[in-house]
């Protein structure tokens, strides 16, 4: 009985496998085979961000591991991060991190209209990349599509760069519909204890302490600019404590823009160029004050820990 | 079947189906509004057995200073001078000045808290961190935004520090639970350092 079915199973194998090899070189399932191949292959090279980012597996790989990202050298213990592109080319100001606020099954901000925050900052931020790349800067973001990095996710990305700004693009819910606000982290006493570890290690969670002055600096100088292009806008950045700045060890500013409740979307999308091109020139002028501190402040490993503005906490 | 029965069951089956697409909309509503009283009936029953009256009778009304919008710029704050029969315990005076802060002001576009929420507890630590304890309403129900969050927090600090002097810091919980934001973007996971310069006098004996 055994041996019947074996028979019969090699009988139909051996009488069906010309007709599958038949169907596998037909020109249809050919081209369709030749096509594919050739689609992952193109997406290989053209798309080598959307690769790193899907791959970047730092929320389940906590751990501690020294990186250096402050213009002085300041060690930073952060999630490791493995396969993302680190920056390691120099002390100078060549690099932003990008960071379009939610996204995937965080919307953020939503207006009556429909208006989804995390939809409009892919747009703004597209505009703000373009006008950074003009003036000569790397440009590295931290989501592409309607993914949704964690917030230390997000920093990882940032503080694994050497020579770099970070700026996260929100859209308000509130506030005067047309303006556009900066704001940098508060400025907070550390609760336990001091900032620096023995190792000379500053912890994850207070990153962003050594380059509040140098944030400040940055934010003041983009506010001004985002002032004269947007009446209504304050002068100076704000200070408030948004979490995604807390974790990131470079100069950051947080810019939100009024908002989801327009009635129009392409009042919004009239505010993205100018936005952009704020963002873009702030950060040149900002560039030499970079500079400056990165050579005013040699930091040695194991030392306590040195703003970068130049003085010692 | 007959030929007439069956084109008057296909009619009749075809008049069921309008009828309950026609329909379908407004129960729809309804379904919501019901959804939507039972949610509020849960917040009110929620409110009252957690907010009783804190004020004794016969404690003298003092002025207290509480923080809303301001009417010229939406994103600052302005005190205003409220007279409330306020106590000496730091505990009980907390719950107060914030009960009093969540039920807003007269002009309701002046709120920085959402109208549903509801302050659950507060405790004052001996080193004199205060713990607010939210409804969870706090956290859905604030507009989420940098400026719209921070200006809800910036209410319960200033409102704090200017009304409990033994309020040195201040935590911030939803439902007894620490968590990483409010609305998805300002920082809730530590303290606010509150700086008591102008707070009232405590409650004088009458």
């Amino acid at each position: 009985m055994l041996l019947d079915v074996q028979t019969a199973f090699q009988n139909s194998a051996r009488r069906d496998f010309p007709a599958v090899v038949r169907r596998l070189v037909s020109p249809l399932g050919f081209s369709g085979m030749l096509l594919a191949s050739a689609t992952m292959l193109l997406w290989q090279f053209i798309a080598p961000e959307s690769k790193v980012i899907a791959r970047n597996p730092a929320s389940s790989q906590l751990q501690t591991a020294p990186v250096s990202n402050s213009p002085g050298g300041t060690l930073a213990s952060r999630p490791a991060l493995n396969n993302f592109p680190v920056n390691i080319q120099s002390n100078v100001l060549n690099t932003v991190v990008l960071d379009p606020a939610h996204g995937g099954t965080d919307p953020g901000a939503r207006g009556t209209g429909g208006l989804r925050e995390s939809d409009v900052v892919l747009q703004f931020t597209a505009q703000i990349r373009r006008a950074l790349e003009l003036q000569g800067f790397q440009v590295v973001l931290t989501r592409l599509g309607d993914a949704d990095p964690s917030f230390d996710d997000r920093s990882a990305m940032a503080n694994a760069q050497r020579g770099a700004v970070f700026v996260t693009v929100h859209i308000s819910s509130t506030g005067l519909p047309g303006t556009a606000r900066v704001y940098v982290a508060e400025d907070q006493p550390p609760m336990n204890g001091p900032i620096a570890e023995p190792t000379g290690l500053i912890p994850w969670d207070q990153a962003q302490e050594p380059f509040l002055g140098l944030s400040r600096k940055l934010g003041d100088v983009v506010q001004g600019l985002l002032a004269q292009k947007f009446k209504g806008s304050p002068s100076v950045a704000q200070s408030a404590a948004v979490r995604q700045l807390r974790t990131t060890a470079a100069p950051a500013i947080a810019v939100e823009i009024s908002s989801v409740s327009v009635e129009k979307r392409e009042d919004l999308d009239r505010m993205a160029p100018g936005v952009a091109e704020a963002i873009a020139r702030g950060i040149v002028t900002f560039k030499p004050s970079y500079v400056v501190a990165s050579t005013a402040t040699p930091l040695q490993s194991g030392t306590p820990v040195a703003s970068p503005t130049g003085a010692p906490r | 079947m007959n030929p007439r029965w069956r084109a008057w069951i296909i009619a009749a089956l075809a008049a069921a189906v309008v009828a309950a697409a026609l329909y379908f909309p407004s129960l729809r509503n309804h379904v919501k509004q019901a959804a939507k009283i039972t949610q509020e009936t849960e917040e009110q029953a929620r409110r009252e057995l957690t907010q009783p009256f804190l004020a004794k009778p016969g404690e003298p009304r003092i002025r207290a200073k509480l923080y809303w919008a301001s009417h010229a710029d939406d994103e600052a704050l302005t005190p205003v001078s409220v007279e409330l029969p306020l106590g000496n315990d730091p505990v009980l005076r907390a719950k107060q000045v914030l009960n009093t802060l969540l039920a807003g002001p007269v002009d309701s576009e002046l709120r920085t808290l959402p109208p549903d929420a509801a302050l659950l507890e507060f405790y004052l630590l001996p080193n004199g961190t205060g713990i607010a304890d939210f409804s969870e309403a706090l956290a859905t129900s604030t507009p989420s935004g940098i400026a719209s969050e921070r200006l809800a927090v910036q209410s319960i600090a200033r409102t704090l520090e200017a009304n409990v002097p033994q309020v040195k810091r201040l935590k911030i919980l939803i439902h007894g639970q620490e968590v990483d934001t409010l609305a998805g973007h300002l920082d809730l996971s530590g303290t606010f350092p509150l700086s008591p310069t102008s707070a009232p006098p405590a409650t004088k004996k009458p």
